[in-house]
Order: C-alpha cells, then structure tokens, then sequence
C-alpha cells in the first residue's frame, strides 16, 4: 500500500505533463493566429454586394481580390509608402540605436556624462504611452511650422525605435569580451577596421533583431503616425479611415502579403542560423 | 623562414604604471635582447600582464618610455606596434574560421589573398594542426585553440611576441608537448619572445634569461641557472625553488672569499661571485643554501676544507620517493630544509639524531633584502 502511494505521483504526473503542456501551447498558439487566420481566410471571400467592402459572411472562394491587389488607388500609395517609411525609418533608428547602445556600454560614468539621464530617457521613451507622444510631436511641428508628411512622419517613427534598437543591441553587447577587439588591434587593424571587422559582425544579431523590430513597429504604427501624417497617410492610418465606410477586400490580401513575407523572413533566418551552426 | 625583420632590442626605461590606487609597475626597466626567449616570473598580481600590456600598446606608462630598437613607441596604439600577443584567454575571433584568425594580421598588412593562404598553410604545418584551416574556432580542443593564438600571432614574424600564461589551461601533458614545440618555433623562427608564467620549471627549462619581478620591481634578472644559483635577493632566492636563508653580518673580502658571521658565532665562507651586488662589508645581509646542496654527516667526522658547516638535530625526517627530505633544528632555533636523493645511502639519519649539515662553499650565497635591486640592465 506505502509503495503504491509513494509510485502513485510519478506515474500520474507524466502523462499529465503530456497531455497539458501541448494543450496549454496549442490553445495559446491558437489564440494569436486567430486573428490571422480570419484575415487570411476572409482575403479569399467573394463579395456579393458589389461594393468594394470585405463582408464577413462566406460567400466563396475567390482570387479576385489578389487579381485586383492594386485596384483601390488610396490604399496602394498607403501601402508603398508604408513600405518606404518603415524601411528608412528602420535604417536610420539602427544605426542611431547601436551607436547609442555601444557608448552606453563602452564608456564609464566618468567618460560619459549624462550617461544615467540617456538611460532614463530611453526608458521613459519606450515606457511613455505613443498617444502622449503622438499628440506632443503635433504640436512641436505645428509650433516649428513644419509641414506635416513624410519627413514627419520619419521623425516620429525613429524616434519612437530608436531606444528599442538601443536597448537590443545593448543586451547583445553586454557579454561582448574586450579582448577580442584588443587582438584584432594587437593584429595591426585600426579601431574603425576592428569595428567593422570583429564588433560588427559579432553584434550583429542584436542589430539585425532591433532593425527588424523597428521596420515592424513602424509598418504598422498607427497612433503617433495618425497625428503626423497631415495627407500623407501610411497603410494603418488609412485602413482606419477606411473602417467607417468598408474595408475594400485588398487590405486582407496586403495584411496576408506582409504577414507571409514576415513568415518567409523568419524561416530564412532560422535556416541560415542552422546552417552556420554546422 | 624568408624575410622577417631582424629583430631588435626592446627596452623599457623607467616604466611606471599607476592605477587609481594601485602601483602595477613600479620604476621599471628592461633590455629585452632581439631574438632571445625571456620568461617573466612572479607572484600573482606583481605586474607581469600590466608589462605586457604596456609593451602591446593596450595600456599607456604613467611614466617612463619604450623603445623598439631606437624607435621610441611609448604612445602608439597597438595596430601600429610591430608586436603581436598571444592572449591568455586566446581571444580567437569565433565568427572567422581558423584560416582566416591566422590570415587577419596578413591581410591587415595588406599580404594578398594567395600569399597569405600559403603562409598560413605553412603556420598551420608549423603548429601541427594542417587541414583544420576551414574549422570555426569553437569546434576545437582547448590545446588547439591554444597553438591557433600562437600560429595567428607568429604569422607576422612580429619584432616582439608577448606571451601571456599561454599554456594555463592545458593539462600536463599537452603543456610538455607544447614547451618543445613552442622551443622549437621560436628558435626557428628567430623571433623574441617574453613570456610570462607561473610554472617555475617551465621558465626554467625554456628560458634564455629569467625576470623575477616582485611588487612591480624586477627583483632578479639572468639566465636560469644564474638566478637560480646566485639569486640577489631573499625574495628571489625563495621565491623560485626553495632556500634556507640565515640572517648574519658580511665580514670583508680576504682572497676572493667572504665570511659572513650568523647568530650562535658560527662563520660560513662566501665566494665573492655568489654575493649580490651593492653589498659591502659589515652590511646586514642574509646567507642561504638550496636543500638540495646539504649533505647530512654524522656529526663526529672531521672538517672538510672548502665546506661549511652547521649542527642540527634531525626533527622530521619524510621519505617521497625520489628522496628524503629532513627538517633540520639548528643550534639558534632555525629550522634548515634539506633534501637528498634516494641512492641507497646506508646512513639515513632518523628523527632525534644528531647530525651536521655540510656544503661546498661555491654553493652559498649572500642575497641583499628585497627591494633593493639597484641600478637593473647591463
Ligand atoms: N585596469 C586596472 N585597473 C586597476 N588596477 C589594475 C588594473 N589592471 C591591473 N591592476 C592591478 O595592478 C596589479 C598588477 O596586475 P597584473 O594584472 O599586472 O598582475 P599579474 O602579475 O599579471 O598577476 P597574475 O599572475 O595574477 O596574472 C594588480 O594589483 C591589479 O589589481
Ligand atoms: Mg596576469
């Protein structure tokens, strides 16, 4: 009897585990790609009504809307340009955050002033709610007379992934060993050679991981960008305007294209990183 | 090996580095002579990586200067220093492959693609690692990874190689490997190597000349067996090996001989040779003999000229093997460490008897205190 119940637990709790665990990840799985899934599916729905508006009903598959991808003009030009904004906008921050985030590691207090009130000001960049962000940067331009589109709305979005980069290539740099770089000095290569040569490619994955979450951040911001786009409406600002008259079908078939491109990005990645590890 | 620079002499005038409270280098000054294997030899935290440091360019003297031949380098950052370093850690680059840590001094110096390959492939030939050019660093053993460092940094037939405890982390057997490797490239590659250690034997046996450095003072300078056998300080003398050092007072000089006067009125004879520099006669000195010089008599025999002699009572008496090492009481209460060899002495003397230690007098020495290395270089 004392042996069984001293076995008892053990034999239980693994097939519990089992059964749990994949439930519990599957349920979650299931619950973020829901709303994918409905804006894939819904990209292939007839419409019926003859408007140019996504209904909820299925009606039948179709192609159509991907035939027809660019048929709606004000979307197409929101698209590109979204596109353009986060791609700038991505290159920018990076290379503003990871030399942000290597003289927040390489330099000590003494050599950095104002090194503690940078590292407040990065976090209260990324803690301060956008649409206080949104609203005060509208007023900034307005106060400077600058006219408000592309060129604000670039500003907005670097400076809103700016301290995101920073902050990834920062945890990257972290266990970064010195001497590394003392060697490539030691084998004759000047401090710019060494950053491109060793630092560079070593913190790569940081920069490359903050690049890409500023290009997303950017893609789809709406709230600061809402404020600062005037005319020049990137793709969430006009989808929002587009809800109280109809979503046109097109914006599932580009919600689905982004989606996929994102997908094919990360799968490459996990290749590439698979191969390198052999 | 072609056309490598002859080397030159490095020299360190008057080096001093100070750090926010600690003096690493103290008042340092070295000739490093081209083309010779110098060890650096001290206790933990005494200034040897800081030297080296210095040397490589990575850390600047607070004061003092360096010179590679008459080419004063003291501020040059280290890309612009013909001396390369092989790091403790080893500090491969881990996103390159072995042939490409090799080739990165090379291609820096503007060596084209081809040659630099062909260098490398003989390096790697050099180091015994040949067909493992395409692995990544992390794929190798400790003691690969190890002779990687040394072929990267030897490559460049640098005017200087700094070697920083490069064998600390292979076990006993690799290191020995590794010793008469090292031995070998150097003498055939001809290039200057210092050489820090903490593996006494190791500098012993690879060394041209030894550096025991203390506190960031260099406290001892020769080739192995000068410092071992005429070592100038007390520091030194105990520090490497072992000695048993009696304090006394230096008499005068009759005929190339010193006596010096110890506690309990006993004179022991010095030659002139084994007494440090700077010392003169009546200074406080300390006198000493290596374990390994004694023999033990029993005390009736009669005096041997050209020996000295004390009386003892044997207090411990231990058998390792190899030898026998005793534990010897001297009539002022100092306890004398001997060692002798186990070849069949019939007469092992035992705990409790009494015995007298006697030495060749060529085998005394005067050390002065440490601390007081005066004027260092030749
Ligand atoms: N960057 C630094 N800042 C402050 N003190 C330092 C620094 N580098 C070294 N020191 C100090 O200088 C002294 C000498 O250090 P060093 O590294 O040269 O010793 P070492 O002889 O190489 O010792 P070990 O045998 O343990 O490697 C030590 O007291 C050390 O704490
Ligand atoms: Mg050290």
């Amino acid at each position: 009897m004392t042996d069984q119940i001293a076995t008892t637990p053990l034999r239980v709790a693994r097939p519990r585990r089992r059964f749990w665990l994949p439930l519990y990840s599957w349920l979650l799985i299931g619950y973020l790609v829901l709303p994918i899934g409905a804006m894939v599916l819904f990209s292939f729905n007839r419409v019926l009504t003859g408007l140019p508006q996504v209904s909820f009903q299925w009606n039948g598959f179709t192609t159509q809307w991907y035939q027809q991808w660019s048929q709606v003009p004000g979307l197409t030009a929101a698209f590109w340009l979204s596109l353009r904004l986060a791609l700038v906008a991505a290159l920018i921050s990076t290379v503003l955050g990871t030399m942000l985030a290597l003289s927040l590691v390489r330099y000590s207090p003494r050599e950095f002033r104002g090194k503690s009130f940078v590292n407040q000001t990065l976090f209260m960049n990324i803690a301060a709610p956008e649409i206080v962000m949104g609203a005060s940067l509208l007023g900034l331009f307005a106060t400077l007379n600058v006219a408000r589109g592309f060129t604000t709305l670039l500003l907005t979005h670097v400076a809103f992934s700016i301290a995101y980069v920073a902050v990834t290539v920062r945890a990257r740099l972290s266990g970064f060993d010195r001497t590394l770089e003392e060697a490539a000095g030691d084998l004759g290569s000047s401090p710019f050679t060494t950053f491109r040569l060793v630092t560079l490619p070593l913190i790569m994955p940081g920069v490359l991981a903050g690049g890409l979450m500023a290009f997303a951040l950017s893609l789809d911001d709406f709230v600061a960008s809402n404020f600062v786009s005037g005319s020049t409406l990137p793709f969430p600002v006009w989808v929002y305007g587009a809800t109280r008259v109809g979503i046109p079908p097109q914006v599932f078939v580009l919600g689905t294209v982004i989606f996929s491109l994102g997908l094919a990005c990360a799968a490459l990645s996990v290749l590439l990183s698979r191969r390198s590890a052999n | 090996m072609g056309e490598s620079p002859a080397p030159v002499n490095v020299r360190l005038v008057n080096v001093t580095k100070q750090f926010a409270e600690v003096r690493a280098v103290d008042n340092l000054s070295l000739d490093i002579r081209a083309g010779e294997f110098l060890s650096l030899l001290g206790p933990s935290g005494c200034g040897k990586t800081t030297t080296l440091r210095m040397l490589g360019g990575f850390e600047e003297p607070s004061t003092g200067s360096i010179f590679f031949g008459e080419k004063d380098v003291t501020g040059l950052p280290p890309y612009r220093r013909d001396v390369n370093t092989v790091f403790q850690s080893y500090a491969l680059f881990p996103h390159l492959s072995v042939g490409d840590n090799i080739a990165f001094g090379l291609r820096r110096q503007g060596v084209s693609k081809a040659d630099a390959a062909q260098r490398v492939g003989e390096m790697l030939e050099l180091v015994d690692l040949a067909g493992l050019s395409a692995r990544r660093p992390a794929a190798l053993s400790g003691g690969q990874q190890q002779r990687v460092a040394l072929a990267r940094a030897l490559v460049n037939r640098p005017t200087l190689l700094l070697l920083d405890e490069p064998m600390s982390a292979l076990d006993a057997k690799l290191r020995k490997h590794m010793q008469i490797e090292l031995k070998r490239i150097q003498s055939q590659v001809g290039i200057t190597f210092l050489y820090v250690t903490h593996d006494q034997e190791e500098a012993l046996t690879m060394s041209d000349r030894i550096v025991v450095m203390n506190q960031g003072r260099i406290e001892g300078l020769g080739t192995p067996r000068e410092v071992y056998e005429r070592p100038q300080t007390d520091f030194v003398a105990s520090f490497l090996g072992a000695s048993n050092l009696l304090p006394g007072i230096l008499g005068s000089a009759t005929q190339g001989y010193y006596d010096v006067e110890v506690t309990g009125g006993h004179r022991l004879r010095v030659a002139a040779a084994n007494v440090a520099e700077g010392l003169t006669a009546s200074s406080a000195v300390q006198v000493g003999v290596r374990p390994e010089k004694i023999h033990l008599v029993p005390s009736a025999r009669a005096e041997e000229a050209g020996t000295n002699c004390l009386r003892g009572v044997v207090r411990v008496a231990t058998f390792s093997g190899v030898g026998n090492q005793y534990l010897i009481l001297s009539p002022d209460g100092r306890d004398f460490t001997v060692y002798a060899q186990n070849i069949g002495d019939a007469l092992a003397p035992r705990t409790g008897d009494e015995v007298e230690m006697r030495w060749p007098v060529e085998h005394t020495f005067v050390v002065r205190p440490s601390g007081t290395m005066t004027n260092e270089g030749e």
